[in-house]
């Protein structure tokens, strides 16, 4: 650490330009000046602002967090802290500044968001000297604050961060916060009062700061016990309560958040129902499998071809067709599965992908057009009915998608705990190996590629009732990556990761509609970051614990922080 | 009674003879030894025994069954385990995993019964997890089953890798180089619990290992290889005396100037 102390001011420098530039980039390609008048705190800021801002800061707290001298001598280095928060920020705004150049020449040649619009948030709509100054002491202002935010102390200092971040979180989403509350009666008028047209209201702002502080304060002082997962550590019956009331929760939320929502969840939904069928695959054996979505199209289609009147001479219902989809899932598994038994890696991979796009092109091919329908696809597939109960509605496909989810998520909990997931997870880790304890490696990856078929295949059969048609166009390459990115994102093998893993990926997207043409872009920049910060995924696998004797415990928290310490470790 | 007979065992790869006409029996709860210098076939013996290969010529029975070009899981089910050379245990599993997949072959339950968790499918496991921790206890890693393998030492990982190997309930352990890479304390303490796994458990063992303390120490057998050749085999007292054994190690010349070596130091002292 003290031989660094020289270079702090370069070191403060360079992280003001690199904050500097990727301003500049989200200037360039428009989001600042299409978030020009959305408002997140009514009157104060808004979020072009906070795109414009926000690059240079982050940078400005970990460059500050990565050469900050050690907490034992930081109050007397508090000053240098500042000073490089100053400078910082000053370095990134001034970078900035440069491009105001497009007063004088016209940038918009090569850069059509250059615009006036963009120079006008610049300047704070001020003339040019001073609302340069304005840009200046604002950018330099922010970086000593950043600087003065990091010397909280630590509780304090996650209090504010996560208030500050929950205002901008929930002043952005302040559309659909003031939709889906819209009929909550009462409790509608009194959200309505925090939000004003656009944003919220400064009121509002302070009272979610306040709300969220005192929430993590409370949290802060709860013993760490108390705060491990209710999930995985209870006792029991502590257990039980909490399925349960997650199970109630989810059985509320269509009537509670409305149409839109009921449509985002069933197609997060439908996700996870994919997600813990391919997690089975890649996650507990080990088998990368790039053709996924082909299972998925198996299951829609023969509920196509068996239900629609369009098809077949006498069309079954739903639930007669529903083990016809599954028994032919399961064959395609193995039937996928044979020859590619002896394929490892990336072999494996390039054979499932080969396998996806075999059946995707089946079911365009003009060969099949009168069984699959080519191009057209299938349509007037029957939608399930229990009773009198036509189930047809967004809302009740969303029943219909968690019914499937919770009978796949037990199977997929049990199985991984069971024999055959240790023989999986000993495939995973030594193919030799595992042969050489007595494991039959032909019948444990058949039983893996299967079982995936059939949770995948399932997925399929839901998806084609709630559109009641068929496209091949729906059964493309980038179904099979979406879901094995979610799996990643939320961490491989772990089945509660791959619940957070479609929310984010999935369901987060359809959040960020207002991004229009930048969704993308934010996407995509969240995955890198995501990557490089947490590649362990988001609900990382947590070893389950086995019952020890008391004088074992020790051992086995050694052994999680030891799984925490490596996983952090990409290169393993 | 011999456990393992290997008649005229010959393994080529490609031109190269990796293994020519090796004949050995491994007698019922013997340690029995195979020594060479590098390369001279002793793990492609071993893997040729476990069914990772497939001999091309010649024989090889377990208890009177041949299992010549069976494959690893049958081989294993016969009755043989083993341990590698550069332990190869399952590293993100922790201990207790480990030894369940060794005991892979004796448990029953299938799919149907994991998902419903059956009495008799919870029944097995939990005896299957008693039986493991008795493992670990036997071999001295008591109150680690919940660690990972990756995060024991290398000794306890050498430990780990024989608990799973017997817990498959072997006739015949074949142990590769289990001494490799550890101190004299350690080699002493492996010699001694190897001894003790044959003694406790009635295990016949067939080994490979490089220092000779320990082969000499332990074995009452010992086979020699060079180059794919069976030397010599013979009682520790006899390999030690063998002018062909000391040849291979030490060289031609070696054997016969043993004597001249010992003159000339003289000389310079």
């Amino acid at each position: 650490m003290q031989t660094q102390a020289p270079s702090i001011w370069k070191h403060s420098v360079r992280v003001g330009l690199l904050g500097g530039a990727v301003a500049i980039l989200l200037s360039l390609v428009g989001m600042v000046a299409a978030f020009g008048e959305r408002y997140i705190v009514s009157g104060l800021f808004t979020m072009g602002q906070v795109i414009l801002l926000a690059p240079i800061l982050v940078m400005v707290y970990s460059g500050i967090r990565r050469i900050a001298p050690q907490p034992a001598n930081r109050v007397g280095a508090a000053h240098k802290v500042i000073l490089s928060g100053l400078l910082s920020g000053l370095v990134g705004s001034a970078l900035l500044a440069l491009l105001l150049i497009g007063k004088f020449v016209d940038l918009r040649v090569m850069f059509v968001n250059a615009s006036p619009k963009l120079f006008g948030i610049l300047t704070f709509n001020q003339e040019l000297t001073l609302g340069l100054l304005i840009l200046l002491g604002t950018g330099m202002l922010a970086g000593g604050l950043t600087g003065g935010v990091f010397l909280l102390p630590q509780r304090l200092r996650s209090i504010f961060l996560q208030g500050l971040l929950w205002v901008i979180l929930v002043g952005l989403l302040r559309d659909l916060i003031v939709t889906v509350t819209f009929r909550w009666g009462p409790l509608a008028a009194v959200i309505k009062q925090f939000f004003a047209i656009s944003g919220l209201k400064p009121l509002g702002a302070v009272i979610i700061f306040v709300l969220i502080g005192a929430l993590r304060y409370w949290r802060s002082n709860q013993p760490m016990q108390k705060r491990e997962s209710l999930l995985t550590n209870g006792k029991s019956y502590v257990r039980w309560l909490t399925l349960a009331g997650i199970a109630l929760v989810l059985i509320l939320l269509p009537p509670v958040l409305g149409v839109f929502f009921s449509e985002i969840l069933s197609n997060v939904g439908m996700y996870i129902l994919m997600g813990i069928g391919l997690n089975i695959v890649v996650g507990f054996a080990g088998l990368l499998d790039l053709g996924y979505v082909a299972f998925f199209a198996i299951g829609a289609y023969t509920v196509g071809v068996l239900t629609s009147p369009e098809l077949s001479a006498n069309p079954l219902t739903y639930w007669q067709a529903l083990p016809f989809a599954m028994i032919i899932s399961l064959l395609a598994g193995i039937i996928l599965g044979l020859p590619v038994l002896r394929m490892r890696g990336d072999y494996l991979a390039i054979a499932t992908l080969g396998f996806g796009e075999i059946v995707r092109l089946l079911a365009l091919s003009d060969w099949l057009r009168p069984w699959l329908g080519g191009t057209q696809g299938i349509q007037l597939i029957a939608q399930p009915r229990i009773g009198p109960l036509l189930l047809n509605t967004q809302q009740e496909m969303y029943y219909l998608f968690l019914i499937g989810i919770g009978i796949v998520a037990f199977v997929a909990w049990r199985l991984k705990d069971s024999r055959l997931g240790r023989t999986w997870m000993a495939l995973r880790e030594d193919e030799d190996v595992a042969k050489a304890m007595g494991i039959n490696h032909v019948s444990a990856k058949l039983m893996a590629f299967a079982t995936g078929a059939v949770f995948s295949g399932l997925a399929g059969t839901i998806f084609a009732a709630k559109l009641t048609s068929v496209y091949p166009h729906s059964m493309n390459f980038m179904v099979s990556i979406n879901v094995l990115c979610l799996i990643i994102i939320g961490g491989m093998g772990s089945i509660p990761g791959v619940f957070i893993g479609a929310l984010v990926l999935i369901g987060a997207p359809e959040l960020l509609r207002e991004f229009a043409e930048f969704r993308y872009l934010v996407y995509g920049a969240l995955l890198v970051a995501m990557m490089l910060i947490r590649p362990e995924g988001l609900w990382p696998e947590a070893r389950r614990k086995l019952e020890l004797h008391e004088e074992e415990v020790a051992a086995g928290k050694m052994a999680v922080a030891g799984i925490e310490v490596t996983s952090k470790n990409p290169g393993e | 009674m011999a456990v393992l007979v290997a008649k005229s065992v010959t393994k080529r790869f490609g031109g190269l003879e990796a293994l020519s006409n090796i004949t050995l029996d491994v007698k019922e709860k013997s340690i029995h030894s195979i020594i060479g210098p590098n390369g001279a076939g002793k793990t492609t013996f071993f893997n040729c025994v476990t069914g990772f290969y497939t001999p091309e010529e010649g024989e090889i029975r377990l208890n009177g069954r041949n299992i010549t070009g069976l494959s690893p899981d049958r081989v294993t089910r016969m009755g043989i385990a083993r341990t590698y050379q550069n332990i190869r245990l399952f590293k993100n599993m922790t201990t207790v995993e480990n030894i369940l997949v060794g005991m892979h072959p004796h448990l029953k339950s299938g799919v149907i019964g994991a998902i419903l968790h059956d009495p008799r499918t919870t029944r097995e496991e939990s005896d299957a997890v008693e039986e493991a921790k008795r493992l670990l206890s036997f071999v001295g890693l008591k109150g680690k089953g919940d660690m990972l393998a990756m995060n024991l030492s290398y000794g306890d990982q050498r430990r780990l890798e024989i608990a799973r190997a017997i817990a498959s309930k072997p006739t015949l352990l074949l142990l590769d180089e289990p001494t490799a890479g550890m101190n004299p304390s350690e080699t002493q303490e492996m010699m001694i619990f190897i001894r003790h796994l044959r003694d406790e458990i009635g295990i016949t063992i067939l080994l490979i290992e490089h220092q000779m303390r320990v082969v000499m120490g332990i074995s009452e057998l010992i086979t020699v290889l060079d180059f794919g050749v069976q030397i010599a085999e013979g009682t520790p007292a006899e390999i030690q005396g063998n002018p062909r054994v000391i040849e291979a190690y030490l060289g031609r010349g070696a054997a016969s100037g043993l004597g001249q070596k010992t003159a000339v130091a003289a000389a310079a002292a």
